[in-house]
């Protein structure tokens, strides 16, 4: 009986580990899937993210906003704020980097623009460090005690967690399969060149896509500075692993094995210290995508 | 008077010119099929027809109109749709959605396009709802021809319908493409059957490396002993 709590335990905290992740993978794997290339600044992305939304919540701070936390939640209006605003900066300062670096290399291969993108994860970060610090920021210091729900523990910040990652996958869903917008994105991804000969301005589905997949990424990031109470520019790179491991695991290019690849990337590092040293969960994810591209290299939900 | 016009392209992917001056017409209405060997430069004559490569010589006419070069996206706003001769359909989205895709560019309501493709084929409503990559072949073929019909175009450019078909769907695809010349649409074929494709062509076209090599009446192509000896094998 123990162990069976035990495991719930860290099932709860699996899921939430996996929401922060699968913000991060779904859009790592719609730019994956159209531009064909792995982007490896887009940890960073989730970082700037993280630090636009510090700045507004600071910003609210002289706007007169209600500063009262939301119910049980250790935060309240101004971080929802910041966190909505965060999303749309960030999706613009994707669009504006695609714009001057990315559109630059369309034809020139998916090695090419990695290495890029590379650059480009080393100038976000180096830039969050120069404004912001390298040291570790807070959106908030308040601790909040555990809440107890049939023997687990949680915290009502990571129920929110949690209801927010399950929202914005749900209106993913939406948008992808009942906007003419988001089938387009959907065909592009399937075939890029089919998608022209159509007739569909793909310049133009790069951009949604680039756009849509910084918000989730920016969403995903200030989730983490929530649950961890702080955050550092590192914060995405340390988190780009088990991102590459979830999109991997579900089939890159499709958001929905993204959204299922972070859950279970999320509930195995997590189940996996009932066994092994806490530091080892990095190993994990590294193993499941290892055994992933051995054995079935196009992901758990097949999408080209 | 024709509705498309090729004069005189040449083509080809990078330094390796394919095609070495080519002209062909398609009349409003007709059917022109282009055969000859593999390598002969049938596919890359499409390509460069649809915008797809651009030629260092020549002039492609759409309706009086120079199309030369255009990208496919303003070819296709112009009225002319391509389908490739493979991957030519999106496989994780359902036959409905591969359909709306075809009528992208358009803003109006396509409810109309959507039920004329369905009269004439009926499987694909059948199907609506199912991935498209679930298909077979044959219907995956039907599927990209319906897909391209969805924007009612004046010229359809298609690309080996019949390619790696089963004997029986072959007729069944050609019989659709006739049926789609007499409902007004002018197509430019490529085909490997060319007995088949001849058959049921008014215009037809033999190109052999990279040049044009004969061009007559799709059945008096079919009946000159030349041309069955060195193209169709007989």
């Amino acid at each position: 009986m123990e162990f069976f709590g035990q495991f719930l335990q860290l099932t709860v905290y699996g899921l939430i580990s996996g929401s922060i992740i699968a913000l991060g993978a779904i859009g790592l794997s719609l730019t994956y899937g159209i531009l064909n290339f792995a982007n490896f600044s887009h940890g960073d992305v989730m970082a700037l993210g993280a630090f636009l939304a510090l700045a507004l919540f600071r910003l609210t701070k002289n706007l007169g906003i209600p500063t009262h936390s939301f119910g049980p939640l250790s935060f309240g209006l101004p971080i929802v704020i910041a966190l909505i605003c965060s999303m749309g900066l960030t999706a613009i300062v994707a669009i504006f980097i695609d714009r001057i670096l990315y559109r630059r290399f369309r034809e020139s291969g998916p090695i090419v623009l990695l290495i890029a993108s590379v650059g480009a994860a080393f100038v976000l970060r180096n830039i969050i460090q120069f404004i912001w610090s390298p040291l570790p920021s807070y959106y908030f210091r308040e601790i909040q005690i555990s809440k107890r729900f049939f023997g687990i523990r949680i915290k009502p910040d990571e129920i929110f967690i949690l209801i927010f990652a399950a929202g914005a996958a749900y209106l993913l869903h939406l948008f992808l399969t009942r906007t003419k917008m988001g089938k387009a994105m959907r065909a592009t991804s399937d075939n890029l060149e089919l998608a022209k000969v159509t007739g569909i301005d793909t310049e133009r589905v790069i951009l949604w896509t680039w756009g849509i997949g910084a918000a989730l990424a920016a969403s995903g990031g200030v989730l983490a500075g929530i649950e961890d109470k702080f955050i550092t520019p590192e914060l995405g790179w340390h988190l780009l692993l088990y991102i590459f491991a979830a999109v991997i695991l579900g089939g890159i290019g499709s958001p929905y094995g993204a959204l299922l690849g972070g859950t279970i990337i999320g509930l195995s590092t997590e189940i996996s210290t009932a066994f092994i040293n806490t530091a080892y969960k990095p190993a994990v994810a590294f193993i499941i995508m290892v055994i992933m591209l051995l054995f079935r290299p196009t992901g758990l939900i097949r999408s080209k | 008077m024709s509705i498309l016009t090729v004069e005189d392209i040449y083509s080809g992917y990078g330094e390796t010119e394919i095609l070495h001056g080519v002209s062909i017409e398609v009349a409003p209405g007709a059917i022109a099929t282009i055969i000859g060997p593999n390598g002969s430069g049938k596919s890359t004559l499409m390509k460069t027809i649809f915008g797809l490569l651009t030629p260092t010589k020549g002039k492609v006419t759409l309706e009086d109109e120079d199309i030369t070069g255009l990208r496919p996206d303003r070819i296709v706003r112009k009225g002319m749709c391509y389908v490739p001769q493979s991957d030519n359909i999106f496989p994780s989205l359902t036959v409905l959605e591969n359909l709306e895709m075809g009528a992208y560019i358009r803003d109006d309501d396509h409810s109309d396009s959507l039920r004329d493709v369905f009269e004439r084929f009926p499987l694909l409503k059948d199907r609506k709802s199912q991935r498209a990559g679930s298909l077979s072949g044959g219907e995956q073929q039907l599927l990209a021809m319906g897909k391209a019909l969805m924007l009612n175009p004046k010229v359809l450019l298609l690309d080996e319908p019949a390619a790696g078909l089963a004997p029986r769907m072959v007729g069944e695809i050609l019989q659709k493409i006739l049926e789609i010349k007499e409902s007004g649409v002018a197509i430019l074929m490529v085909e490997q059957n060319a007995k088949e494709s001849l058959k049921l062509s008014d215009r037809g076209y033999v190109l052999a490396m990279g040049k044009k090599r004969f061009e007559d009446a799709g059945q008096a192509l079919l009946n000159n002993p030349d041309i069955g000896r060195l193209y169709l094998g007989y």
